[in-house]
């Protein structure tokens, strides 16, 4: 078989045992954290009795133990379960399947990032490359400390800037991002866009500065002296030369920043009422809504899995020694 | 068979270069590496550099394309190549000759290639960027040099990655690549140094060839006399940045004019009395050993008497360091027994008491890496004291201070870091730290490997002298013969990971020799500028039909 093939598949069998081990982690926190939805819905002035009752309609009265697994043998099947919220220990039955109720969340989640994603991956590529090229320059020094300013400036800090400026003093894009299954495609990249434009700004730092490094990392190698000396010009030397030798480490940053869009993002999603998956989250955890929890752990542990697989599959791909072997 | 042409050529002046003067920056301040040389280079010249390191040869080399490496400057002098002026040069005017008129072959060809590209495509870079050749044209071209180079399989040889081959292939396929645009001048860095002397040989022989062949000048730069010899019209010797001499290739061998070349000339001379040892103080048995599935040493027995000097030599690949690692415990051999003082081993080395740890030291090739750099001398020699013999405080300082003066280096090293020691004193603190532990046995890995020659003579010296007062058995690790002659009572020649011949000394170096054995002597280069080219006779000769 081939390398490239063994790998992914060892990598993907590995990506399994890592969803169980962070559902079995999620799902014992949770547990450990004092109260249950039983009472966090029923509020303290329910009787032991109410509260009692109510456990046993969810399935809350058995063992943790058991109930991970009843829960894991559902997911094994394709079924999330469903959501606690929506019951009541009287009156009829409103809840949700679980899926229902992540799928447009995740669609939500996946569109902010996708749109995040092609702003700022090809950006931070081409200020990185730009920056390793003018080296010690005004422009590297620029472009270094602008990025290094929005990383180092809070999430929500950069968002309310944005705001201020493109929505209040010059408003040309909405400061409010609700969205919802009808808005219409345009309607919903214009509603996106100070988001994208927040998360762009946090997340092209490290992306730029891994480029940057790699490229001037690799220019002290003898094979980069060896293309100067064949007559190689500065912009050769970097993209002929370098770039493809250093996709490996950049790969690996921009799966991580790529996956911070995904799971990272709750405090954007709060600032511009966005409903993405980290809220649906956020929220499930306060009521103690454990299915819904889990499902997007799973959720994020995956996109963490898929994505650095794609950055192992880059890496192996750019990297002659492991594509043809001896 | 090519003819020697060993005198100069009389051909026009290609590189003029007048009182060049470069200086480097390091530790905040700029330093001077060239002071002021001279040097001019005839069309279809060779001119050999040689010097130790840091006499600015490889600097005075590219200083010679007009190229400076990051942190180095050229601040004084003219370097002018066919008439155009390379220090007031604009970078793409430099750039137009690089790599086309002026080309460059560099030490390390593992390192040298781009581990991204195919090599044909690197050998033809140059040459279609400035559309010297068409590509298709390049590319048959090239597949002819690598033919004239001798590589296996010249059709596809340029289709693999530069992993995909062998160091002396390619230095092969990089002097190819040098070739490629047919280039006035090639400048050559140490091309061989990184090579088995059975591999340089080919190589030497390939790289004169086609440079005799298209009469292209080049600059052979090197640290081996023997080599240049055989390289070069004229030897240039360089100290310290500045000139020493400059002669024709025969009379520098014969008449070196300056105590200084003398001295360079000599150090191959050193050669040890052998004695024949009979108390076996280290024996390997029967070893089989593997890394992984990769079974690297086959039936290896190596009896080593005490008090005597073991060489094992063989080129990298034959075993030499394994053996070595089996016989510290790093290790573990998979088959067989090793001796120490006629008790059995244990082969793990988490399984040896502190006694068995204690009486065998190594010393290792790159004293650099050997050596904590946070960790001063005082620290590095008297770690070894407090944990084998328990020595504290004032004991343990004084007692550092004998082992510097065994080593030939005074108390005011105590307090200073690796970092601000010389290569020859590294190694020496190295040997210090070995000696601490009070040891039976020193297995010795390429000890002077990375040192120049003058210092490596330094270092033999002090190993022998401290075998002479301790009784100290050395197991010699090395790929080099005079070496071998300097230090040795007994040798043995390892290929492939199996033994090829034991015996003392003068046995193995002289006839009659198992096959492998001759082939490694007669590899070894000797300093007659005739050497290669009787050899290569030599070998033709034999493998003609009789």
């Amino acid at each position: 078989m081939h390398p490239v093939l063994l790998t992914v598949l060892k990598r993907l069998g590995l990506g399994v045992v890592t969803l169980v081990i962070v559902s079995a982690i999620i799902f014992s926190s949770i547990s450990l954290l004092p109260g249950d939805f039983g009472q966090a819905v029923l509020g303290q002035a329910a009787t032991e009795e109410t509260v009692a009752a109510f456990r046993k309609e969810l399935g809350l009265d058995k063992p943790a133990v058991v109930r991970y697994f009843e829960w894991l043998g559902n997911v094994v099947q394709g079924d999330l379960g469903t959501s606690f919220s929506g019951r009541a220990s009287s009156g009829q039955d409103r809840s949700r399947p679980v899926a229902e109720l992540v799928a447009p969340r995740l669609w939500n989640t996946l569109f902010l990032a996708g749109v995040t994603a092609i702003i700022a991956v090809p950006l931070a590529l081409i200020l990185g490359l730009t920056a390793a090229l003018y080296r010690n320059t005004l422009y590297d020094r620029v472009v270094n400390a602008v990025t290094l300013t929005t990383i180092a400036t809070p999430e929500f800090f950069v968002a309310y800037i944005l705001i201020l400026l493109f929505a209040s003093l010059w408003p040309v894009f909405p400061s409010l991002a609700n969205v919802d299954a009808s808005t219409p495609f345009w309607d919903r990249l214009y509603k996106v866009s100070l988001p994208a434009m927040t998360l762009t700004l946090v997340i092209m730092a490290h992306m730029m500065r891994m480029t940057r490094a790699a490229i001037i990392n690799l220019l002290a190698s003898p094979y980069i002296q060896m293309a100067r000396l064949k007559g190689a010009s500065q912009t050769e030397v970097i993209l002929k030369h370098a770039l493809p030798n250093a996709w490996a480490p950049i790969a690996t940053v921009i799966a991580f920043n790529l996956a911070y869009l995904v799971v990272g993002v709750v405090v954007v999603e709060v600032v511009f009422v966005y409903p993405g998956i980290g809220q649906l989250m956020v929220d499930a955890v306060t009521t103690r809504d454990i299915p819904v929890v889990q499902a997007c752990a799973l959720i994020f542990a995956a996109t963490y899995v898929i994505l650095n697989l794609i950055a192992d599959i880059i890496g192996i791909v750019t990297n002659p020694r492991l594509l043809h072997p001896r | 068979m090519t003819t020697e042409t060993k005198t100069p050529e009389k051909g026009d002046v290609l590189l003029k270069m007048r009182d060049v003067r470069i200086e480097g920056f390091s530790d905040e301040q700029w330093h001077r590496i060239i002071k002021g040389v001279d040097l001019t280079l005839h069309r279809g010249e060779v001119m050999g550099l040689i010097g130790e390191s840091g006499a600015g040869k490889s600097t005075l080399g590219l200083a010679a394309m007009g190229y400076t490496q990051p942190g180095v400057r050229i601040t004084g002098g003219s370097i002018e190549f066919d008439g155009i002026d390379l220090v007031a040069a604009s970078e793409a005017e430099k750039r137009r000759l690089w790599g086309t008129r002026i080309a460059y072959v560099a030490q390390s060809a593992a390192a040298s290639f781009n581990p991204a590209h195919r090599l044909l495509d690197q050998t033809i870079e140059a040459t279609t960027r400035m559309n010297i050749l068409p590509e298709a044209e390049a590319r048959r071209d090239a597949i002819e040099l690598y033919r004239d180079l001798q590589l296996p399989d010249p059709e596809h040889i340029g289709e693999r990655y530069p992993h995909q081959v062998s160091g002396g292939q390619l230095q092969r396929v990089m002097t190819a690549m040098a070739m490629s645009p047919r280039p006035d001048l090639i400048i050559f860095d140490e091309p061989t140094t990184a090579l088995d002397v059975t591999t340089q040989v080919e190589v030497l022989a390939a790289m004169r060839k086609i440079v005799e062949e298209h009469h292209t000048a080049a600059i052979y730069i090197t640290h081996d006399l023997a080599v240049v010899a055989q390289m070069a019209d004229v030897i240039k010797v360089l100290r310290y940045g500045e000139e020493v001499e400059e002669a024709e290739t025969r009379q520098m061998l014969t008449h070196p004019e300056k105590p200084y070349t003398r001295s360079l000339w000599s150090v191959r001379a050193l050669q040890k009395r052998e004695e024949k040892g009979d108390d076996v103080h280290l024996s390997i048995e029967g070893v089989d050993a593997a890394y992984g599935s990769a079974k690297v040493l086959h039936d290896v027995t190596i009896s080593i008497p005490r008090g005597k000097t073991v060489a094992i030599v063989g080129e990298s690949g034959s075993g030499k360091s394994t053996t070595a690692r089996v016989i510290t415990g790093l290790l573990p051999q998979t088959k067989g027994v090793v001796r120490f003082n006629g008790e059995v081993l244990p082969p793990r080395l988490q399984d040896r008491s502190k006694e068995q740890l204690q009486r065998i030291q190594m010393i290792y090739q790159m004293a650099d890496t050997a050596m904590n750099p946070r960790q001063t001398v005082g620290e590095i020699i008297g770690r070894p004291l407090e944990f084998y013999l328990g020595l504290k405080g004032r004991a343990r300082e004084k007692r550092v201070i004998e082992l510097l003066e065994m080593i030939e280096l005074d108390e005011s090293f105590i307090d200073r870091f690796p970092s601000e020691l010389s290569g020859g004193q590294k190694q020496r603190i190295c040997i210090a730290r070995a000696l601490a532990a009070e040891p039976e046995f020193i297995i010795c890995d390429e000890v002077t490997s990375a040192l120049d020659q003058i210092v490596q003579e330094g270092i033999l010296k002090l190993l022998l002298r401290l075998q002479k007062e301790f009784g100290i058995t050395y197991m010699f690790i090395t790929h080099d013969i005079a070496t071998v002659k300097a230090i040795s009572d007994e040798i043995v020649v390892m290929y492939q990971g199996r033994v090829v011949e034991q015996g003392m000394k003068s046995e193995v170096l002289s006839p009659p020799y198992p096959e492998y054995t001759r082939l490694l002597l007669s590899s070894v280069p000797e300093m007659d500028p005739d050497w290669l080219t009787r050899l290569l006779a030599e070998r033709e000769a034999e493998q003609a039909p009789a």
